[in-house]
């Protein structure tokens, strides 16, 4: 199967060939690296930019509103901050122009910790994306999500920021993308660009489909009864194990899309198991879980029969790069196990 | 310790027409030019007037800059898409909608925040125009970030070929900001430099803070040497020498698809905004007083022909004001329209 990275490059491909996307510009991003996380490898729309953040947003919104549709990167959310005012200015276009003017672009970028990043590798960007209103914000936790999101993300007409789980671009998923060949050496070698000299090398893509994950549509990633885990990105896949693990009726909901959201879905499973922990990485204080929590408590309080918890990580200036410092910064495997044990045998 | 005042001196464009010459352009343009100028001047002025008694909450506009703004408008290649030209404005920009044809009554609209202002349905401040069919972006108050989008639009016209070429506008305080050294470098990328038309009106103002205090460039324009560019500090208080020099430097950029910096030198007539009183200052160049004097001396216009031009306008844009008092504010329940564009727009 393929993992996230190369998901993808494949479903950019795809949207290079057939749905109208112009240019995947950032840095390093064209040959011969192909991004710092070979997620743009073998792209013939491809470019390198100078190493400037702002460049690359307003040149996005300048693409955009002449008719062309981009796809930026920023190499690290890390570094996306500097350019908040024109990500305001992104979500306000058609706003405050009346509707006369959208703007067709993606920004994508990795997020998170997993990677022992340190201060400047680790951070998420879900929390500040969703205080920006006027963008669509995608997350995946698996392939086959990269893969349709993208697809997704290269047909709307607005802009959408596109987060990618850094922890995650290197796993393999667990049902193919359509089209994608059965055998994982076969597909590395037509789409993995070679060690050494890459001048020559083009990739041989497979044959692709439109596969599309609508934006706005969670998936249950685990059906249960006896409490609810909202999750994405990074920590979804680590929800799932501590439910197996835990032996715990859990569902697990992977909102996939942080803007908009599925309400319904998470609303549907909170009134049958009247338990809900949200987790999510990233800082705790103003985290967009603390939003769920609010409109779960507004409008599902007389469902619930224990009160609605975040496990998010650590309001810390930073992620410190000792694995201890990491681990106790962000939630971990054991502290997700835990938060579900005593909110499922939470009671009055 | 406050910082010393320097005493440096604008430098003075070099010279495209002299005042003793018979002037280079036809007496129809002079006239129009005139006109149009006038026809700023008594917009803006009516803006302040309504600001000033309750019918709006902010102005700023661009009193001062009526000679370089007009030629400008004058020269674009006006329409939609990336065949025509791509305008990425400040706040400044009256004279160069009028000059392209522009119903002065939107500009009304706008300063009493009704739902019919055509720019942004009542959302926002005076003087930030977006009109898509004449490409004209957006007019946003974060200072400079319209140069981080310009090469963007750049870039889809030099692809597409043909003469259209983007034209991005701002002080110079704003020079400071990094977008303005983004500009320069997305628009002059070797091998892929860019068709923009980069503009820095200099008034030597911030709101209250002078350029010779913060900057020590002697021309802002020196800044695209660096970067390979054809550059040029002009006279931006003659309408003459504007549309000359912006004639050349446009005919550059539509032709050779490649950058051209331009410094204007304008003046500041009625101080930054309303937040600064919006009143008459006398110490700068009046442009228009200027221009009035020469096309006197040169027999084209007299004291009466230039006061019929101010009173016909001056009546006209007095109706609108009055017509617009009555227009509709917007509707509460659509502060969230147009958060997104729908599939179907
Ligand atoms: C990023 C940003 N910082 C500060 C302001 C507040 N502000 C509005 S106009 C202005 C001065 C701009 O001076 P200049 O760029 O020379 O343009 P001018 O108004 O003189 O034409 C300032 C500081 C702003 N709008 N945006």
């Amino acid at each position: 199967m393929a993992n996230m990275a190369q998901a993808i490059r494949m479903a950019l491909h795809y949207a290079e060939e057939n749905l109208g996307v112009t240019d995947i510009f950032g840095e390093d991003v064209g040959a011969p690296l192909g991004g710092v996380f070979t997620a743009i490898q073998g792209l013939k729309t491809a470019w390198n930019t100078p190493l400037d953040e702002r460049g690359i947003i307003g040149m996005a919104m300048g693409l955009a509103m002449g008719g062309a549709r981009p796809v930026a990167e920023i190499q690290f959310c890390d570094y996306i901050y500097n350019t908040i005012d024109l990500l305001k200015l992104a979500g306000n276009t058609c706003w405050a122009s009346i509707g006369q003017w959208n703007l067709p672009m993606v920004v994508m970028t990795p997020v998170g910790s997993g990677i022992r990043g340190s201060l400047y590798h680790s951070h998420s960007f879900d929390a500040t994306a969703t205080h920006i209103p006027g963008w669509k914000i995608v997350m995946p936790s698996n392939p086959l999500d990269a893969y349709g999101l993208m697809i997704s993300a290269c047909r709307e007409k607005n802009p959408v920021m596109y987060l990618k789980p850094k922890a995650l671009l290197r796993i393999k998923g667990e049902a193919p993308i359509p089209g994608e060949p059965g055998d994982d050496k076969q597909l590395s070698k037509m789409i993995d660009a070679p060690l050494g000299d890459r001048s020559k090398w083009r990739a041989q893509w497979p044959d692709l489909t439109a596969y599309a994950v609508p934006i706005g549509k969670a998936r249950i990633a685990r059906p249960g009864g006896q409490l609810t885990v909202v999750s994405y990105g990074r920590t979804l896949p680590l929800c799932v194990k501590a439910a197996e693990t835990t032996g715990l009726d859990a569902e697990v909901i992977d909102l996939r899309s942080l803007w908009p959201y599925d309400w319904e879905c998470i609303k549907e499973s909170v009134k049958k198991t009247g338990r809900v922990l949200y987790v999510n990485e990233d800082t705790e204080v103003t985290n967009f879980g603390e939003h769920l929590v609010r409109r779960t408590v507004d409008e599902l309080f007389y469902e619930l029969m224990a009160p609605p918890r975040l496990l998010a990580g650590k309001f810390v200036p930073g992620i410190g790069l000792a694995d201890a410092l990491e681990m106790a910064s962000v939630p971990q495997l054991g502290d997700i196990s835990e938060a579900m044990q005593k909110l499922a045998a939470e009671a009055p | 310790m406050a910082p010393r005042e320097r005493k440096l001196k604008a430098v003075p464009a070099g010279p495209l027409v002299t005042h003793s010459d018979e002037l280079p352009l036809d007496k129809k343009l002079l006239l129009q030019m005139h006109e149009l100028m006038v026809k700023t001047r008594v917009l803006e002025e009516r803006l302040i007037a309504m600001y000033k008694s309750g019918h709006g909450y902010f102005w700023i506009g661009g009193p001062g800059e009526e000679a370089f703004n007009v030629p400008l408008g004058l020269l674009i290649k006006k329409g939609r898409g990336p065949a025509f030209d791509f305008l990425h404005f400040h706040y400044r920009q009256s004279g160069t909608l009028l000059a392209m044809g522009e119903d002065p009554i939107n500009s009304l609209r706008q300063m009493k925040n009704t739902a019919t202002d055509p720019y942004s349905g009542g959302r926002n401040f005076a003087g930030h125009f977006s009109k898509r069919d004449w490409n004209i972006v957006p007019v946003s108050s974060p200072i400079e970030v319209q140069y981080a989008m310009a090469p963007g639009t750049a870039l889809v016209q030099k692809r597409h070929g043909g003469d259209g070429i983007t034209i991005v506008t701002g002080g110079d305080a704003g020079t400071a900001e990094g977008d303005f050294a983004s500009c320069l470098i997305w628009s002059s990328r070797p091998g892929n430099e860019l068709p923009v038309l980069i503009i820095v009106t200099n008034n030597r103002w911030g709101i209250s803070t002078s350029y010779n205090t913060q900057q020590s460039a002697a021309r802002l324009s020196d800044r695209g040497v660096a970067f390979q560019m054809r550059t040029k500090t002009i006279d931006g208080n003659d309408p003459i020498s504007a549309y000359l020099e912006l004639k050349e430097a446009m005919e550059y950029v539509r032709t050779e698809r490649k950058p051209y910096l331009v410094e204007a030198n304008v003046s500041r007539l009625f101080g930054h905004s309303s937040a600064s009183g919006a009143n008459y200052v006398k110490e700068e160049v009046d442009c228009i007083t200027q221009f009035e004097e020469r096309l006197e001396e040169q027999g084209l216009l007299s004291k009466k022909d230039a006061q019929a031009v101010r009173e016909k306008w001056n009546e006209q844009i007095a109706d609108m004001a009055r017509a617009v008092k009555d227009e509709p504010q917007p509707d509460p329940a659509t502060i969230f329209d147009h958060t997104f564009a729908s599939e179907e727009t």
